[in-house]
């Protein structure tokens, strides 16, 4: 790919046989991402409950991680994952699952992504007040990133604080 | 093993799932706890098209997906699972064109929670491409029947 590549919402849905096989697809509302993933029968995970596969959830915040990242700093390639952290909050139901990232921070090699997904409905605003970086912080990455208000999220279906190594 | 009847449906717990049959599962081998997993190469799951390497989703999937078995494993029975956390280290990148395998190692029951470590790689397991730690829930269902989850929402209790 050359530098003069930016990578677009439809990059990702395009080019990526992963995003593809997944059926997710990403979009724009100004500079706002929203990764959309909708239900699949190739998606579930538990057929009795319903349920979607753990790892799908995992994959799709992954890849919303990836997305944010790709779409806000421009770089000439895709930024690879060096840690996830999947806090897993209830069963991801045969619904459309929705997610956005925030990207907590970049800094030369390295960047903080937290992602949060959902059902149905978000939940209310989930804010993190007193999950400030301390000073420093950066470096201790996840610990620092790691939500502890799991039961404050009763809308959403998981919460991934993730790393990427950024690509020259 | 064979008294609980999980050894005959452990090949169905690696790949029968939509989801775990659309990725292409199967699984290796097995012992008590432990749980050997394999992921064809394939074009349509590549997550970096510049690269050709396998999308970290799959590496994730996978991860799960066997630290689930080396669950069963341990209990020697069947129950509902869920995975309560998941931590993911990506060491390098899978080699494009060989097929993933993890293994999976459930060290630890309690009466309602299992810890596991997993390792991926696609040539040998001491050159790992991703390790993972994760917790499951046990008799995860809780008593939710066939079909609970496409209750709607509002119909479910909020205490």
């Amino acid at each position: 790919m050359s530098d003069a590549t930016e990578f677009s919402a439809e990059f990702f849905i395009d080019k990526i046989p992963y995003a593809h096989f997944l059926g997710a697809r990403i979009e724009l509302a100004g500079d706002e991402m929203t990764a959309i993933l909708p239900f699949a029968q190739h998606l579930v995970g538990n057929p009795i409950l319903p349920a979607l596969h753990g790892g799908v959830l995992g994959a799709f915040m992954e890849m919303t991680a990836m997305a944010q990242l790709a779409l806000s700093e421009k770089r000439s390639r895709l930024p690879r994952p060096i840690g996830v952290t999947v806090e897993y909050l209830r069963s991801g139901r045969p619904l459309t699952t929705y997610a956005r990232a925030v990207v907590k921070r970049v800094g030369r090699r390295v960047a903080n992504v937290d992602v949060e997904a959902w059902q149905e409905s978000r939940g209310g605003a989930h804010r993190h007040p007193a999950r400030e970086l301390p000073p420093g912080g950066a470096r201790q990455g996840l610990k620092s990133g790691v939500c502890n208000c799991s039961r404050e999220l009763r809308q959403c279906a998981t919460f991934s604080p993730a790393f990427a190594a950024m690509p020259d | 093993m064979t008294e609980s009847g999980l050894a005959a449906i452990l090949p169905q717990l690696a790949s029968a799932a939509p989801h775990t049959h659309a990725l292409g599962f199967s699984l290796v081998s097995h012992e008590d706890g432990v749980a050997i997993l394999k992921a064809p190469y394939r074009e349509d799951l590549i997550g970096d098209p510049d690269t050709r390497v396998l999308a970290g989703g799959l590496v994730t999937t996978l991860l799960d997906h066997a630290s689930g078995m080396a669950v069963w494993l341990a209990l020697d029975r069947f129950v509902s699972i869920a995975t309560l956390d998941l931590r993911i280290d990506y060491m390098r990148a899978a080699k494009p064109g060989l097929d993933l395998m993890a293994r999976a190692k459930c060290y630890k029951l309690t009466r309602s929670i299992a810890f596991v470590r997993a390792w991926a790689y696609d040539v040998t397991a001491d050159d790992p491409v991703a390790a993972a730690q994760s917790t499951f829930m046990l008799d995860s269902d809780g008593g939710r029947t066939l079909g609970s989850n496409l209750k709607p929402s509002s119909a479910k209790a909020r205490p």
